[in-house]
C-alpha cells in the first residue's frame, strides 16, 4: 500500500530496495511472454540468494533465477519455454542435482493461491487435482513447514464439500493462498504514481500484483496520468498497489511484449544450448547478464539488427514472418 | 514411401475426433496443429482457446507456446489464466470443452505424468509438471491425447500421476470427485487408441497403415484388448494441404 504521487526510479534502486536475500518473490508474465526479464537480470547482477519464487508458467524468468543459483525453493506449476525449451534446462538440472526444492501445482492451482491472497482468504476451493499425486507427494519438507511462519502448514487439504451436493461437487481441493514479499511485472504503460495498463493476455499478474506486500512495476512507455486516466477501463492495477515505477525498453527481452517486440528466437535457441552444459551456462552469464551494466548495455550488444527483426508489426502485435526455427 | 509423415498423420487423427462446435483447449505443439487442422476441415465452428486466456485466436501463424504473442491476435477476447480455467469447469460450458494434451507417461486408464520420472522428492529425470494440465485432465468434458508408442512410456504404473484419466478404472473418477470428463482417445505414432466405456481400459481401435497389432503391444508394457483393430484411413489429400500450406507453412511444429 503505497499513495505517494512518484515513485519513478532506477532498477538497481527498486531491487535493492525491495528484493533481499531469502525474500518470496513471485514474477508475472508466462512461458516466452511478458517475464521481467531486466529486473530478473539486474536480481542475478545484484546477487540476491536464497529466494522462495512462486510461479505458475514463467519459463524464461525462473530458469535464469535457478540457473543462476538465486532461488532456494520454488513452488510451481509448469517449467517450460514453449517449443524452445519444454523443461526448462537449468531448472531440470537444479532439481534433479537437488540443489532446490519443489513443490509442484497446476496452473489453475497456483492462479487461485495468488487470488486468494489477493482477496485476504486462507485458501480457495478446486476439483483439479483430485486423485492425483499433486494431493498425495509433497515436496516440501514437513519440518519447514512446521518452522517456517511463511510457508502454510499444509500443501493443500481435500475436504468434503460442506454444501453437500451444491454446486455439483462431492469432494474439493483447498489450496493455500500465497503473499509474496514482492512481485515484479513488466508492462507495456504505466505512470509516475503506478496505475498500469496491460496490453494483451494478463495471465495472472494481476492477481500476482494485489497479493503481494510490495510491487515493482517495470514498464516499456512511461507515460502520462491523463493519458491512463482518459481510459480508466483499460487499466488493470491502481496506484496504491504499487511501490516502484522503473522505464526499461525491451524490459521482457529475450521474452515477448505484445505490441512492442516478440519473443528472440535466436537469443532463446542460444540460451537453450549454453544451458545444457556448466561451462558454457558460465560463459553465458558472464557474457550476457554479470558482463553488462544494465539492460540498456544488454541491448546494445544484441544489436539494433536484431531488436528490428522482432519489432511488433502494428497489425498482429507480434512480428510477422519472423524466422522462429 | 508414403506422401505423408507420421507426425502429419498423427495431426489429421486428432482433427477427426474434433467436432462441430467443440471448444478446444489447445497445448503447443502438435495438438495447436490439430485443432487448426479442424477448424479448416470439418469443424468450421469449433472455438480454439488457450488456458492464457486467449478465446478464438485467428492463429495466422503458429503460435510456440500458449503464451506466444500470435494467440493473442484477433481473438474474441484476452482473458486471464482464472478465465480460461473457469470456462473447463462452469456447468454451461465445461461439457463442450475438448482439451488435447501429451504426456511422458501413460497407464491403462489414460492417467498421465508429465512431472517426475523415479522418486518425487529424489527424481531421476525432471519434467515441466502438470501446468494446466491437470486441471484441464480433472474439468472438461473429453480429452484427446498425443503420445510417442514406446515401452517406457506406456507404462504399467506411472512414476507420479499429473493428470487425471479414469484413474483406477469404472467409477474412479464420480469416486474421486471429479464429476465428468476423462480420457476419449490416444494418438500415438502407431495407433489410435479408446477406452472401454465399462471398464475404462484401454482398447486399440486402429493402427497406422503398415503397423501390427502385434508390433503395437510390443511398445507398451501392459496388454490392451486389440480385437476390434481396423486399420487407420490416411490423411487425404485435402487434409495434408490444409494441414502444411494453412496451419505450419514455416514448417515449425511437422518438421
Amino acid at each position: 500500500m503505497n499513495t505517494s504521487k512518484d515513485k519513478l526510479m532506477d532498477l538497481a534502486e527498486a531491487i535493492e530496495r525491495f528484493v533481499k536475500p531469502g525474500s518470496h518473490l513471485s514474477i508475472g508474465g508466462f512461458t516466452i511472454n511478458r517475464n521481467p526479464m531486466a529486473a530478473v537480470y539486474e536480481i542475478i547482477r545484484q546477487k540476491i540468494i536464497g529466494l522462495h519464487l512462486y510461479a505458475h508458467s514463467n519459463g524464461q524468468g525462473v530458469d535464469e533465477l535457478v540457473g543462476a543459483g538465486c532461488v532456494d525453493k520454488l513452488e510451481i506449476a509448469y517449467a517450460g519455454s514453449g517449443r524452445f525449451a519444454p523443461t526448462c534446462i537449468r531448472f531440470r538440472k537444479a532439481v534433479e542435482n537437488g540443489d532446490i526444492v519443489v513443490e509442484d501445482y497446476s496452473n489453475y492451482q497456483m492462479t487461485l493461491r495468488f487470488l486468494a491472497g489477493a482477496m485476504g482468504v486462507p485458501f480457495l476451493p478446486t476439483r483439479s487435482g483430485l486423485g492425483t499425486s499433486i494431493i498425495d507427494n509433497w515436496g516440501f519438507p514437513s519440518e519447514l513447514r512446521q518452522t517456517d511462519p511463511k510457508i502454510p502448514n499444509k500443501k493443500l487439504v481435500v475436504q468434503d464439500n460442506p454444501f453437500l451436493a451444491w454446486g455439483e461437487a462431492t469432494r474439493l481441493v483447498l489450496v493455500p493462498a500465497i503473499n509474496p514479499d514482492v512481485t515484479i511485472l513488466h508492462v507495456q504503460k504505466a505512470d509516475r504514481q503506478g496505475t498500469v495498463r496491460i496490453e494483451g493476455l494478463t495471465f495472472a499478474d494481476v492477481e500476482q500484483a494485489k497479493a503481494a506486500q510490495h510491487l515493482i512495476i517495470t514498464c516499456e512507455e512511461l507515460v502520462g496520468s491523463d493519458h491512463l486516466r482518459s481510459a480508466p477501463d483499460q487499466n488493470q492495477i491502481p496506484f496504491f498497489c504499487v511501490d516502484a515505477v522503473v522505464t526499461v525498453s525491451y524490459g521482457a527481452y529475450p521474452t515477448a511484449c505484445y505490441r512492442h517486440y516478440d519473443y528472440d528466437p535466436i537469443y532463446l535457441n542460444q540460451y537453450r544450448e549454453a544451458a545444457k552444459d556448466d561451462a558454457r551456462y558460465q560463459n553465458y552469464l558472464d557474457t550476457f547478464v554479470y558482463g553488462v551494466v544494465n539492460h540498456t548495455m544488454l541491448m546494445e550488444r544484441i544489436g539494433r539488427g536484431r531488436c528490428d527483426k522482432i519489432t511488433a508489426d502494428p497489425r498482429t502485435g507480434y512480428a510477422v514472418d519472423l524466422d522462429r526455427r | 514411401m508414403p506422401a505423408y509423415t507420421l507426425r502429419e498423420m498423427m495431426a489429421i487423427a486428432a482433427a477427426r475426433q474434433i467436432q462441430d462446435g467443440d471448444i478446444v483447449f489447445c497445448g503447443t505443439g502438435i495438438s495447436m496443429l490439430a485443432a487448426m487442422a479442424a477448424k479448416h476441415i470439418s469443424a468450421p465452428s469449433s472455438v480454439i482457446f488457450f488456458e492464457t486466456g486467449a478465446i478464438d485466436s485467428l492463429l495466422e501463424e503458429v503460435p510456440m507456446a500458449v503464451a506466444d504473442p500470435r494467440v493473442m491476435y484477433w481473438t474474441s477476447v484476452n482473458g486471464s489464466l482464472a478465465d480460461a480455467f473457469a470456462f473447463m469447469q462452469n456447468r454451461h460450458t465445461g461439457r463442450r470443452v475438448v482439451g488435447i494434451m501429451g504426456a511422458a507417461q501413460i497407464d491403462r486408464f489414460g492417467n498421465l505424468n508429465s512431472t517426475v520420472i523415479g522418486d518425487y522428492r529424489n527424481p531421476r529425470v525432471r519434467f515441466s509438471g502438470s501446468g494446466g494440465a491437470c486441471d484441464v485432465a480433472s474439468f472438461v468434458g473429453r480429452t484427446i491425447i498425443f503420445m510417442q508408442h514406446e515401452k517406457r512410456k506406456f507404462v504399467k504404473d506411472l512414476d507420479y500421476l499429473t493428470s487425471p484419466g479414469w484413474l483406477q478404472g469404472a467409477k474412479q473418477r464420480e469416486k474421486a470427485g471429479l464429476a465428468r470428463g476423462g480420457p476419449a482417445t490416444v494418438i500415438t505414432n502407431m495407433a489410435v487408441m479408446g477406452f472401454d466405456p465399462s471398464t475404462r481400459e484401454m482398447v486399440l481401435e486402429a493402427v497406422f497403415p503398415g503397423v501390427s497389432p502385434k508390433k503395437v503391444l510390443e511398445h507398451m508394457q501392459f496388454e490392451v484388448d486389440i480385437s476390434q483393430a481396423r486399420e487407420f484411413s490416411p490423411p487425404s489429400d485435402e487434409e495434408l494441404s490444409i494441414l502444411r500450406d494453412k496451419c505450419d507453412p514455416q514448417r515449425l511444429i511437422l518438421s
